[in-house]
């Protein structure tokens, strides 16, 4: 692999990795709060098995960099983050959490059906690890996206709200990183133009059936993923902590 | 120099059970794919189940020491993700094991994941009726769904088809 290819390779590890690990962290903030006992442990379970999807990016950015996962995730600081600004959003309430759940899921299992081919061959064997997990996910939120939408007055109200505020969010995950394209001609990952109307021609009439209005606003809030909201940084604050008393600290 | 052969230790592994689930080894768990022995060097590979399972430390480190138990110094512990672990791979003894530990075992669905995962369909481990409803496809750990049994009228668990 040459040098040009191997830094945005590392580069669309790191955001992979990035994505999952914040998401997760989102999503832990619901155990001991879901609405009820079965929930609190569905999302438990999603929660860590995007960490663990997390952690095997992570893996996979270590071989090329010698970067220790552990110190990626506890100690930078939110500008060295490159997730998108869609998972670092505060969890909002249940509406708002399934529904930012679906639209990454519907991303992410389309992503891995096309990177599971791809000719970076540690990345897609992991894909195709992961990609059986994640019908899973898709599965449990695509049923409770049904739910809401189609519940009462109110929970089609909060859904809708929450469309109309992630929807421009989510738009972020099909912006390339800088120089991606390298990586797509090199069939290493796939195209995101191709990838976003693949996910829209999905989501669009799921969520139309589900008695929602598909927002106009289609303009990522940022391009560039080192862009974060401060929510991150408070995120950080408190996924951080602990590592952070003590570096030496053997767990 | 000690040398034992692969046969010795795929015999020596089949005493290291899943952390999460004692009953069943990690042999017949599918989770131990290769033995391989050069010399005095010993290479075990392995493959986790779900991949955010956090028994998956334990389960290498319980490896290991099932191997050096044999008076092998020299081990080497290999983690792959390919080809990925699937519940097909759970022997037909090892299913059984589970069933008489309470845990329905997963449908097998030669590849075809997502029309098992669809499915919905678990047997109740304690009374075998197939009255049975998902109530949550995620559950206590990772690999377990709970399902609840009209016949039994209680809840019970499967493992998770992957």
């Amino acid at each position: 692999m040459n040098q040009a290819i191997q830094q945005i390779l590392t580069q669309k590890l790191l955001a992979l990795a990035d994505d999952e690990l914040i998401l997760a962290h989102r999503n832990s903030e619901w155990i001991g709060h879901a609405p009820i006992l079965e929930e609190d442990i569905a999302l438990a379970n999603i929660a860590q098995d995007e960490l663990g999807h997390a952690n095997i990016w992570y893996e996979l950015h270590q071989a090329l960099t010698d970067d220790d996962p552990d110190e990626l995730a506890f100690f930078r600081e939110a500008a060295q983050f490159r997730n998108v600004q869609l998972v670092e959003l505060p969890r909002g309430d249940w509406a708002f959490t399934m529904l930012r759940q679906y639209l990454f899921d519907a991303y992410e299992l389309l992503l891995l059906d096309l990177l599971q081919h791809g000719r970076y061959q540690p990345l897609a064997q992991a894909c195709a690890k992961v990609r059986n997990e994640e019908i899973y996910h898709l599965r449990h939120t695509s049923s409770w996206i049904k739910r809401l939408g189609l519940g009462t007055e109110e929970s089609n109200r909060r859904t809708q709200a929450a469309l109309d505020e992630l929807w421009p969010f989510a738009q972020q995950l099909f912006v390339p990183l800088p120089g991606e394209s390298i990586l797509v001609d090199e069939k290493i990952v796939p195209n995101l133009g191709r990838l976003h109307e693949s996910w829209l021609e999905r989501v669009r009439p799921f969520l139309t059936a589900a008695n929602l209005i598909i927002p106009t606003n289609q303009t990522p809030p940022t391009k560039n993923r080192s862009d974060h909201t401060n929510h991150l940084t408070t995120l950080l604050g408190d996924m951080q902590k602990v590592a952070r008393l003590n570096r030496e600290a053997v767990w | 120099m000690k040398t034992v052969t692969p046969t010795q230790i795929w015999q020596a592994l089949e005493s290291v059970k899943d952390p999460e689930i004692p009953v069943v080894s990690m042999v017949e768990m599918g989770i131990v794919r290769e033995v391989m022995v050069d010399g005095d060097a010993v290479r075990v590979t392995m493959t986790p189940t779900f991949s955010g399972c956090p028994a998956l430390d334990v389960m290498r480190r319980e490896i290991e020491t099932a191997v050096r138990q044999l008076g092998i110094t020299n081990v080497t512990i290999e983690t792959v993700l390919y080809p990925p672990w699937s519940t097909d791979w759970i022997t037909d003894e090892a299913r059984e094991k589970l069933r008489h530990f309470g845990l329905a075992p997963p449908q097998k669905h030669g590849g075809d994941l997502i029309s098992v995962a669809f499915l919905d369909v678990a047997e109740c481990p304690r009374c075998g009726s197939k009255n049975t409803t998902i109530k949550n496809s995620f559950g206590p750990t990772l690999c377990r769904m709970i399902y609840y049994c009209h016949d039994c009228r209680d809840a019970f668990e499967q493992f998770k088809p992957l």
